[in-house]
């Protein structure tokens, strides 16, 4: 994966978006964006509106207010180009189960348009990367939710993406398969120059170095730097700042 | 995007759905036990209390079972069609219809695909059923088993896209149940494949008349003539017609900005 495609536009911009389901504002006009190289938590409670804001991404959803552009395309107009530079694991499993390993991700290249010998290589370098490669044989169903999230990433960075989108995708998991994660995807942004969106309502699940969005009922509280959400909210750890922006509490 | 992109994401579509079919083999089974009975045990019953005249394409007198093959090979087409939609709505409620429709590739094309996939494994089940059925001595003019290739296709086509409709507009499985009492069987019952239509004219005019239009029963038409080596064009026309109509909604029922999304509300 040395050769991921970087570029100096964002991966991902945001801009006036809005969303609603039967009249409730589940979005109300969000701007933001995550340049390359760049990895960005959204953090959110339950409800805050982060999966409806990735339907929207992956184009599951359209809506008539707002844009999404991934690195430089419209997901509306220029759907494929941009679609194509997009990497997701979403919060439920998506693997077919009575597959292995190695078909389900033969299917995503398949998909992809990719070639079955640049899709095997390509296959083995992510699942060497995850230490998953010796498991290739294996039905999903008999590996555990840790390896199968595993999988989903590996998937996720066959066709090279610029973005990486994760929707919780540690939910469910114990804590070292979680923290292998969160580490393995922070080791992809630094050495790969991967950008990353990453939603989240766990923030133990975030680096210092992480740039940081904090969603709430639909809206922008805080965009920034860790540390210029604790200076901003006048907190000494996320959590509280997360506490003030999401509850208004004062700590 | 280039020709081959689309060429490989079909074949592994297709490739999937195939390997699927074969893995589960309750699901094979079942799709060939159910029109086994209704030929073994439906039809062996049946044929005492129904007179059949001779009708086109039939040149003789013919047995109840003889009449009824089409009809079943129209009910496996009927039922995988059914089935297919069935995976599509538990795909997209256990998420791994996402993947497929965050590729970039057009829906269209991903609809076609998974289309194609589900005729070509309904083929393969009718094949395996008239070979069991030739064993029963049900045998056509040896053709006639080439000349329906073309039918089962468009037949196929026209029952899955059918199926991608109504999975686009089903919003849970849970649904799905209603989709077996006023769709599969209204369907199947109201047509020609048990019989014909001049036989349903002698109980009800209007029965005779929803028979009539009834796209199941030309395609189960279509499919009887050409068993016996003939071309019915107004079938050919109406099932083609029809497909195109189903595929048409199927197709807007999954664009993001029409279908299904917005009618759970959203904008």
């Amino acid at each position: 994966m040395n050769n991921i495609r970087i570029e100096s536009r964002p991966s991902l911009q945001i801009e006036d978006l809005s969303f609603s389901y039967k009249g409730k504002k589940a979005l109300d006009n969000l701007n933001f964006s995550v340049n390359p190289k760049e990895c960005t938590i959204l953090l959110g409670p339950n409800g805050a509106g982060k999966s409806t804001l990735f339907s929207l991404i992956t184009r599951l959803y359209d809506s008539h207010l707002g844009k999404v552009n991934l690195c430089g395309f419209d997901v509306k107009v220029q759907t494929r180009q941009a679609l194509s530079r997009l990497g997701v694991v979403f919060q439920q499993t998506t693997l077919d189960l009575d597959l292995t390993v190695m078909q389900n991700l033969r299917y995503h290249t398949a998909l992809h348009g990719m070639s079955r010998q640049q899709s095997n290589l390509r296959i083995q370098e992510e699942l060497e990367r995850l230490s998953m490669y010796d498991r290739r044989s294996e039905k999903v169903r008999q590996l555990n939710g840790g390896h199968k999230r595993r999988v989903e990433i590996a998937r996720a960075l066959l066709h090279k993406p610029a973005l990486l989108l994760l929707d919780e995708p540690t939910v469910g998991l114990d804590v070292p398969s979680r923290q292998s994660i969160v580490k393995h995807v922070h080791q992809l942004v630094n050495e790969h120059g991967l950008s990353v969106l990453w939603a989240t309502h766990l923030i133990d699940e975030i680096y210092p170095n992480d740039q940081l969005i904090v969603l709430h009922k639909g809206q922008i509280k805080f965009q920034g730097s860790i540390e210029g959400v604790l200076k901003n909210t006048n907190t000494l750890t996320i959590n509280d700042a997360f506490r003030v922006l999401t509850q208004g509490v004062a700590v | 995007m280039n020709i081959l992109h689309y060429w490989r994401a079909m074949w592994g579509i297709i490739g999937r759905e195939l390997w699927r079919f074969v893995k589960q083999r309750e699901r094979f089974i079942s799709a060939l036990v159910r029109p086994l009975v209704w030929l073994f045990i439906f039809a062996a019953g049946f044929r005492a209390t129904l007179g059949l005249a001779i009708t086109p394409p039939y040149e003789t007198y013919i047995l109840y079972e003889v009449y009824i093959t089409p009809g079943l090979m129209g009910m496996i087409q009927l039922f995988n069609g059914m089935q297919s939609s069935l995976s599509m709505v538990y795909d997209r409620e256990m998420g791994s219809m996402r993947i497929l429709m965050v590729c970039p590739l057009p829906r269209w094309f991903l609809l076609v695909s998974k289309l194609i996939a589900g005729v070509a494994v309904s083929i393969l089940q009718v094949y395996v059923f008239l070979l069991i059925a030739w064993f029963y001595d049900i045998e056509a003019p040896w053709q006639g088993y080439f000349y329906v290739f073309p039918a089962l296709i468009l037949a196929g086509a026209m029952l899955g896209a059918l199926g991608l409709l109504l999975s686009s507009f089903i919003k849970q499985l849970e649904n799905f149940a209603g989709v077996m009492n006023f769709v599969i069987f209204p369907m199947f019952f109201m047509s020609t494949a048990l019989y014909p239509l001049w036989k349903m004219k002698e109980s009800s005019e209007w029965l005779h008349h929803l028979a009539f239009f009834n796209p199941f029963s030309q395609a189960v038409e279509l499919i009887r003539f050409s068993f016996y080596g003939q071309f019915n064009s107004f079938s050919f026309f109406y099932t083609l017609i029809a497909f195109f109509v189903f595929m048409l909604i199927a197709v807007l029922g999954y664009n993001p900005s029409k279908g299904m999304m917005m009618k759970k509300g959203g904008r």
